[in-house]
């Protein structure tokens, strides 16, 4: 009788998913170490903010693009961000791949984004768990799905796609959400460690998403962060979000990436970052670009946060209780 | 692959369906925390899927929003969202049926000119994406003996694109984006705009309608000399020299290809 340990949990679905290890990707994915993406904070590359980004090297420690943007044969698109990519790290972030989605993924969006690999050779590659084409409609939105094991089941499926076709670990993003379904099974938190255990991928924890969920749904963000495989967290984003109210005149927040992020979304992040020590940590910004000192005091405060928490950094040494 | 089954969890029909569509109510299984209302929170998703695609149409179409005026476009752009919703992910290529649309749109009747800026605008942004190439080197053109330059045919460059209007179009389109400055066209100046990307910046330049016609055609295949004799349809004094000097001088074309047999024109 064999006493081998399976590489990962036993699964429900474990017949429709070959199990993974973690590790699979470690060989496929010869990360130079001058392409991985540090633990520092970054921001979102918006051409905007080029030759100030340029002019203000050490500001950010890595840049983080949609990969959409950069999806065209060639041009000054391509041209921008060769440029950016011999000063800078990159992480290669999707936001219309469809993974939340029933059908199979795009096999031609599949390729672009593997050519992107290719190409710029990203520190990290990330995409949401959300939705955005529907036959041969795009959407243009990243939307919501309940969370069940059939869900889960394409989930993985996808997950797993990506990760063959690109042959890197990916980091899967929880979403902002303004509605539930009422034929979810399970909690978002559980859907997302299930998906980690099958598919061996990474998490992007967006904090800002779980602030602006937790307040939308009425749940407590650091009850939900309790929940969170914080050990698979590969990077964090944080955002700005705006308020509207709801059918019953409550607070609906949404996550614009319009605006400064929140305080309370900071203090969440630092709570995080004292758990699990120092993750790359983006900075989005989306809508009504700022200056780029705006964006670059954003990150600055990030990076202070980091600092504090690195296994290096004199620890404040508390007076014992009485 | 088999069709989804009706019990599927997410049924994307439905939820993408209301999406686009104001007389239709959340679908179901969506609903707020603790019994609370879905509507406002699934109009999230609805503002978001068509704002954010009227913007986009605002970003390709810049031109098109100053001449109609910031109402009038996001009104018009809605009815084209709703009716042609991109089938592409990547969003740089929406947009590609707004100018007939814009020239089926009855309210924008009184601005006719308004498709061709559309459509010039649209190729502006195929010609930014375009695949890399190198302009042809006029060295090339040069190498080619004079017997057999008349059967010659040339290769568009990948950027390459001309809009022929019956309108000032090429006027109109720079002085609404702010590439020229603003000053008074009479609307029968029929003009073409050659759209290129030499040096890899996009580039617009103003042709004549008889040199709009002969680039056009160089660029579908024809020889130099086919060309030659549908511009000079177009004005007995078209000036062949002086065009292929500012289309070749703009990057027009990749490459030359010399008649596999001389003066066959």
């Amino acid at each position: 009788m064999t006493t081998a340990r399976p590489l990962v949990r036993q699964g429900a679905a474990s017949k429709t998913h070959p199990h993974v290890s973690p590790d699979r990707f470690a060989a496929a994915t010869t990360l130079k170490a001058e392409n991985a993406v540090p633990s520092a904070a970054g921001v979102g590359f918006k051409p905007d903010h080029l030759t100030a980004i340029l002019d203000d090297p050490g500001s950010v420690g890595f840049l983080e693009v949609h990969a959409e943007n950069y999806m065209g044969d060639g041009g000054p698109p391509h041209r921008t961000l060769e440029r950016v990519r011999r000063d800078f790290p990159l992480s290669l972030h999707g936001v219309c791949m469809s993974i939340g989605g029933p059908k199979p993924l795009d096999e031609d969006h599949l390729a672009r984004f593997a050519a992107l690999c290719d190409r710029y050779e990203p520190g990290l590659i990330s995409e949401h768990l959300a939705w955005s084409t529907h036959e041969d409609l795009f959407l243009n939105d990243l939307l919501p799905l309940p969370y069940t094991e059939e869900t889960l089941d394409h989930v993985c499926d996808h997950v797993d796609r990506m990760q063959e076709v690109t042959g890197r670990r990916m980091l899967l993003e929880n979403p902002a959400t303004y509605v539930l379904f009422d034929n979810s099974t399970m909690s978002e938190t559980d859907f997302l460690a299930t998906i980690v255990g099958r598919t061996g991928c990474g998490l992007l924890l967006d904090i800002n998403n779980v602030f602006v969920s937790a307040t939308n749904h009425g749940y407590s963000a650091r009850d939900y962060l309790a929940a969170f495989p914080l050990a698979h967290v590969g990077e964090v984003h944080l955002a700005g979000h705006t308020e509207q109210e709801d059918d019953e005149g409550a607070l609906l927040l949404i996550d614009s990436h319009n605006r400064p992020v929140a305080d309370p979304v900071w203090t969440l992040y630092d709570e995080v970052i004292a758990k699990t020590g120092p993750i790359p940590t983006l900075v989005e910004w989306d809508s009504d670009l700022p200056e780029w000192p705006v964006l670059r005091a954003e990150a600055e405060s990030a990076n202070a946060i980091l600092r504090r928490h690195a296994p290096s950094a004199p620890k404040v040494r508390h007076a014992a209780p009485a | 692959m088999p069709p989804l089954p009706d019990h599927h969890p997410l049924d994307t029909d439905a939820f993408s369906a209301g999406l686009l569509d104001p007389d239709r109510t959340a679908p179901a299984h969506v609903t707020g925390p603790n019994g609370k209302g879905a509507v406002k929170r699934y109009n999230v998703y609805r503002n978001n899927v068509t704002v954010s695609l009227i913007d986009a149409l605002a970003d390709i179409f810049p031109a098109v929003l100053k001449l109609t005026g910031e109402n009038f476009f996001r009104a018009m752009a809605r009815e084209h969202v709703r009716a042609t919703p991109p089938t592409s992910p990547l969003l740089f290529e929406y947009g590609k049926d707004f100018p007939d649309f814009i020239a089926a749109f009855e309210p924008a009747r009184s601005l006719p000119y308004l498709a061709d800026v559309a459509r010039a605008e649209r190729a502006w942004l195929t010609a930014y994406h375009a695949a890399d190439a190198a302009p042809l080197d006029p060295a090339d053109l040069a190498a080619i003996p004079a017997d057999r330059i008349a059967g010659a045919r040339f290769a568009a460059h990948p950027a390459f694109a001309v809009i022929a209007s019956p309108f000032p179009v090429f006027r109109i389109f720079s002085m609404n984006r702010d590439l020229m400055d603003l000053a008074p066209v009479k609307m029968d100046d029929a003009e073409a705009i050659l759209i290129t990307r030499p040096a890899d910046q996009v580039t617009v330049t103003h042709l004549a309608p008889a040199a709009g016609r002969f680039a056009d055609a160089m660029s579908q295949g024809l020889t130099l000399g086919e060309a030659a004799g549908l511009a000079l349809e177009t004005d007995p004094a078209f000036d062949l020299n002086g065009a292929l000097t500012a289309l070749l001088s703009a990057g027009a074309f990749a490459a030359v290809a010399a008649s596999d047999h001389g003066g066959d024109q």
